[in-house]
């Protein structure tokens, strides 16, 4: 059950500041207790977070490089020396995979933010303004969401990636485009819930009473608006994290992502998925790696839809 | 009804103007060159390819090279591809087909999975069959597409040798022979798509179901003596299917990434894995025709989904 004080402090959250403090805390910890509650989230937390542990410290821990080849060790099954085996150049996929994996997961990071960013200010300036402006972004939002995204993003990372790779240098401009292309395409729903909380939201009390006291609009929406608004849109987030990871693994699958040079958990799939048949390995290690992470991070998208929601009733 | 579908077809003009005036914008905006192979190509002299660019309007203003490009696709003049030398609508007219073919078969394998097993999940909601229904939505909603397809090769091509893992188009056999043959060669990109699709599905059906049967008109149903089944089919089902079938509309842009990693995993000859090679290939005019070609495919769908809905629910009137 919610405690009193967590009802309580949203709808006097406005009027007076000290109650507000102690209420967020509150639900804070309240938040966190429903979390631990669903064990399946609990468990994708804990992976998640050996996950990012791993390729965080791994490289500086095993300190094997990642682009030594060796012909002798090629197509290698996993073994004491290479724990997870090597690939066709004889290199070590262990050492690849924890380098890659911080790309693939620092992708999923930035794109998501710039997806939530740009989301919730469309969604916001929609949702404030109301009238022909509401209007306007609404359409451009309902065009983008019927755009196909891969055939999209294919296209993009084709016609820019040379430009990119002249201005920024091969990984840094690479990683640019990833993360604007899939982000840019990725803001609409966090930009529609923004916009249907803002609409709601907008009506309270709690909001009009801000406004009779004289709060101009922008504080409005900046100290009353967006913190209640902010449960789903971290729900959303943290979903496109998983759909993030997923896009740039599937670009990298397909080639168009990033260079052999900087092997991504797809990019890694990439590579073994001609030689399925003499190093089943090559391909298993990678994926497992990205099938865990985005299940991982699902579930903890679905514990904190529990955990943020207010009005659902835990035992 | 055939006024509201009028008038839902006028509305996918302005859409797919939109649409095109954002690929025409992304072309425009990039860096590249059609051109770029002659320029670096020392048997072309520059006068030639100053010509050929005079020829194809490259010079011209960008709104009035837009203007072109879309009534011309609206009369059904793709151009030509710059690497197989055929017409682009020829081209794009082999490989659809086939494409179609593996969705739709994909798509309705998804939906007979995730209907009973959706609905089946919810009558008994927390029962073992739930739990082991809802995690294996779970996952296999988590599972991409592109490692699926690797382990599905890995199991039953390379382990057990049942299936062959490369598509292909040109089967010499005939008779019942070439059925076998096809359905073999299809059922594993088919199982791909359409257990992920199924996966997502099955969630959706199962919420929507849950609440559905809460409500006091299925109390109704059942006091007044129908039976279970028709409760359930026809009082619960139709009405747990008007929310789903949003989501699945919403869903239908990402079907088509399915599609095409499905296609280039395993090399079935549609437009996902053509737009593949056209990109490896530089071929910009068949990139354009198939990004339009899928967000039509888009567009379409999601009138296939707003005519569902007045189907399941009358309430909804077609003004």
């Amino acid at each position: 059950m919610t405690p009193p004080n967590g009802v309580a402090s949203e709808a006097v959250s406005p009027a007076v500041a000290r109650a507000r403090v102690r209420g967020t805390t509150s639900m804070r910890s309240e938040a966190w207790r429903r979390f631990r509650k669903h064990r399946l989230a609990s468990v994708g937390a804990a992976i998640l977070v050996v996950m990012v542990i791993a390729v965080v410290a791994g490289p500086f821990v095993y300190r094997v490089p990642i682009d030594e080849i060796d012909f002798k060790a090629k197509l290698k099954a996993p073994s004491w020396a290479h724990p997870l085996g090597t690939d066709d150049l004889g290199q070590d996929l262990l050492a690849r995979m924890l380098y890659g994996g911080r790309i693939s997961l620092a992708v999923g990071v930035v794109a998501m933010l710039i997806a939530i960013t740009a989301g919730t200010m469309i969604g916001a300036i929609a949702g404030q303004m109301g009238g022909s402006v509401d209007h306007v972004l609404m359409r451009f939002t309902d065009l983008f969401l019927s755009l196909p995204q891969l055939p999209l993003l294919l296209l993009l990372a084709y016609l820019f990636r040379d430009a990119l790779k002249k201005a920024l240098g091969p990984e840094m401009g690479v990683f640019m485009l990833m993360v604007v292309v899939i982000g840019g395409l990725r803001w609409m729903p966090v930009a529609r819930l923004v916009r249907a909380q803002f609409l709601s939201l907008r009506e309270k009390e709690f909001v009009e009473a801000a406004r009779g006291l004289g709060a101009a609009p922008l504080r409005q929406v900046i100290r009353h608006i967006l913190p209640n608004a902010v449960g789903p849109v971290i729900v959303a987030a943290t979903i496109d994290v998983a759909a993030a990871i997923l896009a740039e693994s599937s670009l990298s699958f397909l080639g168009l992502g990033f260079p052999p040079d900087i092997p991504t958990w797809g990019r890694i799939l990439f590579d073994a998925k001609d030689n399925l048949d003499f190093a089943p390995h090559w391909a298993i290690f990678p994926g497992t790696a990205i099938f865990l992470t985005v299940l991982s991070i699902n579930y903890i998208g679905d514990g904190l839809r529990d955990a943020l929601d207010p009005r659902k009733v835990l035992s | 009804m055939s006024k509201y579908l009028l008038r839902r077809v006028l509305i996918m003009i302005p859409v797919l103007a939109g649409i095109s005036l954002v690929l025409f914008t992304v072309l425009a905006l990039a860096p590249g060159d059609p051109f770029e192979e002659l320029a670096t190509n020392p048997n072309v002299p520059p006068e030639v390819r100053a010509n050929l660019r005079h020829q194809f309007g490259l010079d011209d203003p960008i709104p009035i090279r837009y203007a072109r490009w879309f009534t011309s696709m609206l009369k059904g003049d793709w151009g030509f591809s710059f690497v197989s030398r055929i017409n682009v609508g020829t081209l794009i007219m082999q490989r659809l087909p086939t494409t179609l073919w593996v969705l739709g078969l994909a798509q309705s394998l998804g939906l007979l999975v995730a209907l009973p097993v959706g609905i089946y999940a919810a009558l008994r909601p927390y029962s073992l069959f739930d739990q082991i229904a809802t995690t294996f939505a779970f996952v296999g909603f988590s599972l991409p597409t592109f490692f699926t397809g690797i382990l599905f090769i890995l199991f039953f091509s390379i382990y057990l040798d049942w299936l062959p893992f490369i598509y292909r188009a040109d089967i010499g056999a005939t008779g019942w022979r070439w059925y076998w043959e096809n359905a073999r060669q299809a059922l594993m990109p088919v199982a791909v798509l359409g257990l992920a699709q199924g996966a997502s599905m099955t969630r959706f059906v199962r919420s929507a179901m849950l609440e559905v049967t809460r409500l006091d008109y299925i109390n109704t149903a059942r006091a007044k003596g129908l039976t279970e089944k028709v409760t359930i089919l026809k009082h619960a089902v139709r009405n747990a299917l008007i929310p789903v079938v949003t989501l699945v509309a919403l869903q239908i842009p990402g079907i088509f990434t399915g599609a095409v990693i499905t296609e280039q995993i395993f090399r079935v000859p549609g437009i996902g894995s053509l737009l593949i090679t056209s990109i490896l290939a530089n071929d910009t005019p068949v990139i354009m025709a198939i990004t339009f070609v899928f967000s039509c495919l888009v567009v379409l769908f999601s009138l296939v989904a707003d005519l569902l809905y007045g189907w399941l629910d009358p309430r909804i009137s077609f003004r």
